[in-house]
């Protein structure tokens, strides 16, 4: 039966919660590095290891940290695994490091590490944690590759930086530009909505509990706006 | 006049070529979300630009009189992200404090910016790009600007969008993104302007 728990919280990130296509977090890197398919592995694999330390991290110190000042303390542990991660990259991969740029330091302010710590690790034990961390991290990986194999296969006839000869003369090189970012993920949402028959995205709008900020304006300043509009 | 002419490509060519939102994909999230209606979304595209435009004042003294100096360039990410978040908090007291009216008005924003990627991003652009401070602070704006730009833009095809009717899959996020699409193709379209208004 415990096993079973487990399982199900390492599993919920890769297909129920799937950060990506079902919470929608984390679109800016989702948009920006998914022009091909390393990049997006990369980048995957870089906020999955932050993912998973920041919420071993966040939950052991869960007791330890003030309500009141949780979220700076949130920031500064992000932080410092980000930059762990930026200067690991550099060292060992640096035509990643290259590629990926300022979106790679931008995993600090990612929607899904802040909204995991938040909503997962400061109300879970450790091994849960780094179990949500993981499982979510490899959702967030399994949706970036599949966009970028979808934007790179048709947008530049090659996977992984190999060419795909007969799809040469077809490019649409629209799709790896910044509009076919937008183009895909609309589309590919809308593809896990109708094969979910609508069950999957219930959050068709920002909610406050997939909003990083959430912490700071207990008012749901943008909820409360909405309404009254 | 050269540094002028550098100044007005930086700032047109942040508004309009490198379109935070619509080219490089930073701050996304309240893109999409708080894109609804013109005031809230011209209101939000303010208090981005003045959160911006603070941050950089306050982020390249930092990195080059401080970070540079004593070789902690590293330090960079968690610098940056933590001035910018006490800098949205002490923002918020003091106009809250000093200026009710204007806190009404763009308060609800700001802590929403915070963790906005944009802030951060245009910080650490600024410093990347080596710029000087006129510079950074010029591209801060035009990237402010920028994101307003797009906020406002996108509001009006929104509303559109609300009174139309969508397939049911598409409904919502969807049909939001692929319009989205739309006009950063818009935006492609200019991409030549800056490099050929000079030639």
């Amino acid at each position: 039966m415990k096993k079973n728990g487990n399982l199900s919280v390492l599993t919920k990130g890769i297909f129920k919660e799937n950060p990506v296509f079902i919470l929608i977090l984390g679109t800016c890197p989702t948009l920006a590095t998914t022009t091909n398919v390393v990049g997006a592995f990369g980048m995957g694999i870089a906020a999955l290891v932050v993912l998973l330390c920041s919420n071993v991290l966040i939950s052991m110190l869960r007791s330890v940290i003030p309500d009141g000042v949780r979220i700076p303390c949130y920031i500064t542990i992000i932080a410092g695994f980000v930059t762990m991660v930026q200067m690991a990259v550099q060292a060992f991969f640096p035509a990643l490091y290259e590629m990926l740029g300022v979106y790679l330091a931008l995993i600090v302010v990612n929607c899904i590490i802040l909204g995991r710590a938040e909503m997962f690790a400061s109300k879970n034990s450790v091994g849960k944690s780094a179990l949500d961390g993981i499982g979510m991290g490899l959702g967030f990986t399994l949706a970036l590759c599949a966009m970028a194999t979808v934007r790179e296969v048709f947008g530049a006839a090659s996977f992984a930086g190999i060419a795909i000869p007969f799809l040469a003369d077809y490019k649409i090189e629209f799709l790896v530009k910044a509009p076919g970012g937008m183009l895909v993920y609309g589309l590919l949402i809308a593809l896990v909505c109708a094969l979910t028959n609508g069950k999957g995205p219930k959050k068709k709008e920002f909610t406050c509990a997939g909003c990083p900020s959430a912490g700071y304006c207990k008012t749901g300043a943008c909820q409360s706006k909405k309404e009254e509009a | 006049m050269d540094t002028l002419k550098t100044l007005v490509v930086i700032l047109l060519s942040s508004v309009l070529v490198n379109n935070y939102v619509l080219s490089r994909f930073l701050g996304i999230c309240p893109f999409l979300g708080v894109s609804k209606k013109l005031g809230q979304a011209a209101g939000m595209g303010v208090s981005v630009t003045a959160v911006m435009l603070l941050a950089s004042a306050i982020t390249w003294p930092i990195q080059r009189l401080i970070l540079d100096q004593l070789h902690l360039e590293y330090m960079q990410t968690i610098v940056f992200i933590l001035v910018i978040a006490a800098l949205v908090q002490m923002l918020e007291i003091i106009l809250k404090k000093f200026s009710p009216a204007l806190h009404k008005a763009l308060g609800v924003y700001l802590p929403l910016i915070t963790t906005n990627c944009a802030v951060l991003g245009v910080a650490i652009n600024n410093i990347t790009d080596g710029y000087t401070f006129v510079e950074s602070m010029v591209s801060s704006l035009g990237c402010g600007l920028g994101f307003l730009l797009a906020m406002v833009l996108f509001s009006g095809l929104r509303s559109r969008i609300d009174e139309s009717e969508v397939p049911a899959p598409f409904r919502g996020l969807a049909v939001t993104l692929i319009a989205a699409s739309f006009i950063s193709l818009a935006f492609m379209g200019l991409s030549g302007i800056v490099d050929s208004l000079f030639a």
